[in-house]
C-alpha cells in the first residue's frame, strides 16, 4: 500500500515533469524515471517477466534511441521551443476532460474488484507456452513486423550521398 | 496491510494517458511528441497488467498483450526516430509547426 503510493506518485510526478519541462533533454530524463516507475509497478503487481521486459526493452533500448534522437538533433534553438499559450489551454482542457472521463470509468470498473485472486500471476513458463500455442499467430506477426520495421528504419535513416540536380553534393 | 483494488492502477493509467496526450498536444519538438506517444502506450500497458492481476480470466492475456505493446512501442520509436532524423537532415529543423512537407 505504502509502496504503491510511493511508486505511483513518483511515476505520476515524473510523467507530469515530462510534459512541463521546457528543455527536451530534461524531458528525456524524466521519461526515463517514468518508465522505471512503471516497471516497478509491474513487479509490484507480480508480473515479473513483463517488468523485466519493460526494463530491458524500454529503458535499455527505446530510451537510448530517444536520447540519441535528442542528441543528434540538439541545437540551441530546438532545445527550448516555446509553445503558444492558446495551445497550452486547448491541450490542458482536452487532457483534463479525457482524464475525468477515464477516471470515472475506472472508478466504476474497479468497484467490485478490491481483492486480488489468491493464486499468483502466470509465470514465464506459462507465458512462453501461451506464446507458442494460443498466441502463436500474434507472436509471428509481431516478429515479422519488428523485422520489417527495423529494415525500414535502417533504410530511412541511411546516409544519403545522392547529388542534387546540377549541384554537387558534399 | 490492506489490499489495493483495481481502481488506483486504472486511475494511474488514466493520469499517464492524460499526461501523454498533453505532451503530444503541446510539444513542438518532434522528439517530445514521440515521448508523449511512449507515455500513452505505457498507460495502456499499466491497465493491461493491472487487469491481468485483478481479473482471473484475463491473467495470461493481459501479460501477453502488454508484451506485444512493448515490442510495438520499440518498433514505433525506431521508425519515428528514423523519420525525424531524415527530416532533420533535409530541413535542418525538428519543429513540427514548420514540418509541412516530408519530401526531401
Amino acid at each position: 500500500m505504502i509502496l504503491f503510493t510511493a511508486i505511483a506518485s513518483a511515476t505520476g510526478l515524473s510523467a507530469l515533469a515530462v510534459v512541463l519541462s521546457r528543455n527536451i533533454v530534461r524531458s528525456a530524463v524524466w521519461l526515463l524515471f517514468t518508465l522505471v516507475g512503471v516497471s516497478l509497478l509491474y513487479f509490484l503487481l507480480g508480473a515479473e517477466f513483463v517488468g523485466a521486459t519493460q526494463l530491458i526493452v524500454y529503458v535499455g533500448g527505446t530510451m537510448v534511441l530517444v536520447v540519441f534522437g535528442v542528441m543528434l538533433t540538439a541545437q540551441q534553438q530546438f532545445l527550448k521551443i516555446r509553445t503558444r499559450p492558446q495551445e497550452w489551454i486547448v491541450g490542458i482542457v482536452l487532457a483534463g476532460a479525457l482524464f475525468t472521463l477515464l477516471a470515472t470509468v475506472s472508478l466504476r470498473l474497479g468497484e467490485g474488484r478490491t481483492t486480488a485472486p489468491t493464486e499468483s500471476m502466470p509465470g514465464t513458463g506459462q507465458l512462453g507456452v501461451g506464446f507458442l500455442t494460443t498466441y502463436l499467430l500474434p507472436f509471428e506477426i509481431i516478429s515479422v513486423h519488428l523485422l520489417v520495421v527495423l529494415i525500414g528504419a535502417a533504410y530511412l535513416a541511411r546516409a544519403k550521398r545522392r547529388p542534387r540536380e546540377g549541384v554537387a553534393s558534399d | 496491510m490492506t489490499e489495493l483494488g483495481l481502481t488506483p492502477y486504472l486511475c494511474l493509467g488514466a493520469f499517464l494517458f492524460a499526461c501523454g496526450l498533453l505532451c503530444i498536444a503541446t510539444k513542438r519538438n518532434a522528439v517530445g511528441i514521440l515521448m508523449g506517444v511512449e507515455l500513452v502506450l505505457n498507460a495502456a500497458n499499466v491497465n493491461f497488467v493491472a487487469c491481468a492481476r485483478f481479473v482471473p480470466s484475463f491473467a495470461l492475456e493481459g501479460q501477453v498483450f502488454a508484451l506485444l505493446v512493448i515490442v510495438l512501442a520499440a518498433g514505433e520509436a525506431a521508425i519515428a526516430l528514423a523519420i525525424i532524423l531524415n527530416f532533420y537532415n533535409n530541413h535542418a529543423t525538428v519543429d513540427v509547426d514548420r514540418a509541412d512537407e516530408l519530401k526531401g
